[in-house]
């Protein structure tokens, strides 16, 4: 089957490359522009971190490579979302469907609502074996128990007919995670894994995330607003800001020294110790509406350095260098005035 | 601004909760209920609140303080307690003098989404206290009240016939604390003021609220799982786990030198937005989950994920005391914990 021919590496191709997308949501005040012209590529191994709020477009973009994105009323406008050099948004629905959790699955943030209510989770764990591996029903439980103690659900064997309520939340998480390894795929998709947990019970679920993701030498997209998630298990980094990346950049290098002002202004406005008492840095104003967005640069009417080419000119995404000129590996950023941002 | 009446002065106790506990009955069966057991939600948790300062309340979720926001607003009736406002306890008044006390201590919510009615008007919402509290605002001034105070928590005063859905999250819970500010109260309780929010619109409504604390002589009780925006913010911080407090400090005391085990495991386990030394960050990952507080274990709450925990911590219940080991009070470790084995261990922070 095709299954062992895709899973050899192709040099030279990365494993997941989304290339220029666009997408659009048709709604009543207009098109509502979501993602527009967005690239990153993630290898195997590899943790792309997707940095963004709300409204950024992050999980838009995920949904489009998952192809669960409602249409309508979204609608993909352009660009290519590339599986080891195979387009995904020109193959059929069921080509897609052999991909999808087989070959990149995903993660949600909220497992209650992402699990079915009135199936045990022992079941929606074997579903996954018996539609895309062909087992039969007593072969899936005995793989949905196996993968159960992967994810360290105490007592498996025992929980495999409890259902998702009878869960606690990490534990649901964890469940959520199981399925997304299930078919043990080359890259996976974790939007906002940890939100809805507490910090004790969100340190359990993301060291397991990063365990099973070394073990499986498996691409890691993860999308999240938190630095400080970021910080933590992040090779790279792709800031979004009103559905574009306004900087990409190595883990290390993006918390010294970030090159584009919206990035330094969310690294401003963490509270630290030596600003206790003192004003927070706060970006100002609000993040814009997709259905009005500024012309030039999305973030100019925030920004402290905006200026006249900043409101007329869409800034691309250039490479950063040091001060002398020497290209940095992985760095890029839009922003006309990167060099004052990043150099002073 | 306050012109209520005996002005606490500022450090001193304003507000004083004793022992207070509050047990949700779990009851079974139609037609004869009868109680099965009970959620104890609040149990035994005593604390102060000083004039003009910020006491932060962290947990995770189900530890209970939100329940204390609750109690202290009379939202919720205490099992049994005290909560002294100026020497009265609240817990026992009502009819009248509740509402009187009541004007003195007000709310902001977490959700500024369905913590304001969607049918009406910002100038309605805001100026809905002055409706209850008549007394605050004769019914001619009330429009210029309410324009006063948009214009106080940074919103323009035109807006005051909109609509909440005509606002973003954090104009939204500028609004909900414009009508915290309507009647002029001491307290304000904070319950997750900024966790719904964006994380580029977190620090604005924080420094609002800073600016607000200054101008009118708030206190504040801020409760938030948030530990880093609570460390900014708290000038005390109190540490809660399943219904009890843990510890209780300054916030250098509790953030610097912890030394109850729940407090040292909750602050490591915090992601750190510095990606410098994350290899050789000592972490300490708690196993298991939070226990139902429905059957909390005997003892020592925490000590079932605890490491330290022994044979004494499952039978005896540990006070919230300064540990017996620091007690001289010459180092920052010397602040009330709630554990027989209290002590200081290295772990980097936020």
């Amino acid at each position: 089957m095709s299954i062992e021919m895709t899973k050899a590496e192709v040099p030279g191709v990365p494993l997941l490359e989304v290339r220029d997308l666009h997408v659009e949501f048709h709604t009543r005040d207009g098109a509502a522009k979501a993602v527009n012209g967005v690239s990153y590529t993630v290898d195997a191994g590899e943790t792309l971190a997707v940095l963004g709020e709300s409204g950024s477009g992050k999980s838009v973009t995920a949904q489009t490579i998952m192809g669960i994105l409602d249409t309508p009323p979204g609608k993909v406008t352009g660009g290519q979302v590339l599986f080891r050099g195979e387009d995904l948004l020109t193959m059929s629905e069921q080509e897609r469907r052999r991909v999808r959790g087989d070959k990149i699955a995903m993660i949600f943030q909220d497992a209650l609502s992402a699990l079915n209510p009135v199936l045990s989770v022992g079941y929606q764990l074997g579903e996954l074996f018996r539609v895309h591996r062909g087992m039969s029903r007593r072969e899936a439980r005995a793989k949905a128990v196996e993968l159960m103690d992967r994810v360290r659900i105490p007592a498996a064997k025992e929980r495999v007919n409890d259902y998702p309520h009878q869960f606690s939340g990490g534990m649901r998480q964890r469940i959520m995670i199981a399925m997304a390894l299930a078919l043990e795929p080359d890259v996976i998709i974790a939007d906002e894994p940890t939100t809805a947990l507490d910090v004790t019970v969100q340190a359990q679920v993301m060291d397991l995330l990063a365990e099973l993701q070394r073990d499986f030498h498996m691409g890691l997209i993860l999308i999240t607003h938190d630095l400080g998630v970021v910080a933590d298990v992040a090779d790279k980094i792709a800031v979004m800001y009103a559905g574009r990346i306004v900087e990409n950049a190595p883990v290390h290098e993006l918390y010294k020294r970030p090159a584009h002002p919206y990035t330094r202004g969310l690294l401003d406005s963490i509270p630290r110790l030596d600003h206790k008492g003192k004003e927070l840095y706060a970006i100002k104003g609000l993040p814009p509406s997709l259905t009005a967005i500024p012309s030039g640069c999305a973030f100019n009417p925030r920004c402290t350095q905006a200026r006249d080419v900043c409101r007329s000119e869409i800034p691309p995404l250039l490479d950063v260098t040091e001060p002398d000129g020497t290209p940095i590996g992985g760095r890029t950023s839009a922003c006309h005035f990167w060099k004052e941002t990043i150099h002073g | 601004m306050a012109e209520a009446s005996g002005a606490a002065k500022r450090g001193e106790p304003i507000l004083e909760v004793r022992d207070l506990v509050k047990h949700f009955p779990l009851t079974q069966g139609v037609l004869f209920k009868r109680q099965v057991g009970a959620v104890k939600a609040v149990d035994g948790i005593s604390f102060e609140l000083r004039q003009g300062e910020t006491l932060g309340i962290v947990g995770e979720s189900g530890c209970g303080k939100s329940t204390v926001a609750k109690l202290l607003m009379r939202l919720e009736q205490p099992t049994s307690g005290q909560i002294l406002y100026k020497g009265e306890d609240i817990a026992r008044l009502s009819g009248r003098a509740l509402k009187a006390v009541r004007r003195n201590i007000q709310m902001v919510f977490q959700d500024p989404y369905t913590s304001l009615n969607p049918r009406m008007t910002v100038g309605d919402i805001v100026g809905e206290p002055f409706d209850i509290h008549p007394e605050v605002a004769p019914k001619g001034d009330r429009r210029k009240r309410v324009r006063e105070l948009l214009d106080v928590v940074g919103l323009n005063p035109e807006y005051i016939n909109r609509y909440p859905h005509q606002f973003s999250g954090g104009q939204r819970q500028r609004i909900g604390i414009a009508r915290g500010l309507a009647l002029h109260p001491e307290i304000i309780i904070c319950d997750e003021p900024v966790s719904a929010l964006d994380v580029s619109v977190q620090a604005q409504v924080i420094n609002l609220m800073e600016r607000l604390q200054d101008e009118f002589d708030l206190s504040y009780l801020f409760i938030a799982h948030d530990l880093s925006i609570v460390r900014h913010i708290s000038d005390r911080v109190g540490v809660m786990y399943l219904g009890r407090l843990a510890e209780v400090g300054t916030d250098a005391q509790i953030y610097d030198h912890p030394t109850h085990p729940y407090t040292q495991a909750l602050l490591s386990a915090v992601p750190q937005p510095d990606p410098d030394g994350r290899e050789s960050r000592e972490r300490i990952i708690l196993t298991g989950d939070v226990p139902s507080p429905a059957n909390p274990p005997s003892g020592c709450r925490f000590r079932t994920r605890c490491w330290k925990a022994q044979e004494k911590c499952a039978q005896e219940v540990p006070l919230l005391a300064v540990p017996e080991r620091f007690k001289d009070g010459s180092t920052p470790a010397s602040h009330p914990s709630a554990c027989h084995f209290a002590d200081e261990k290295d772990v980097v922070h936020a």
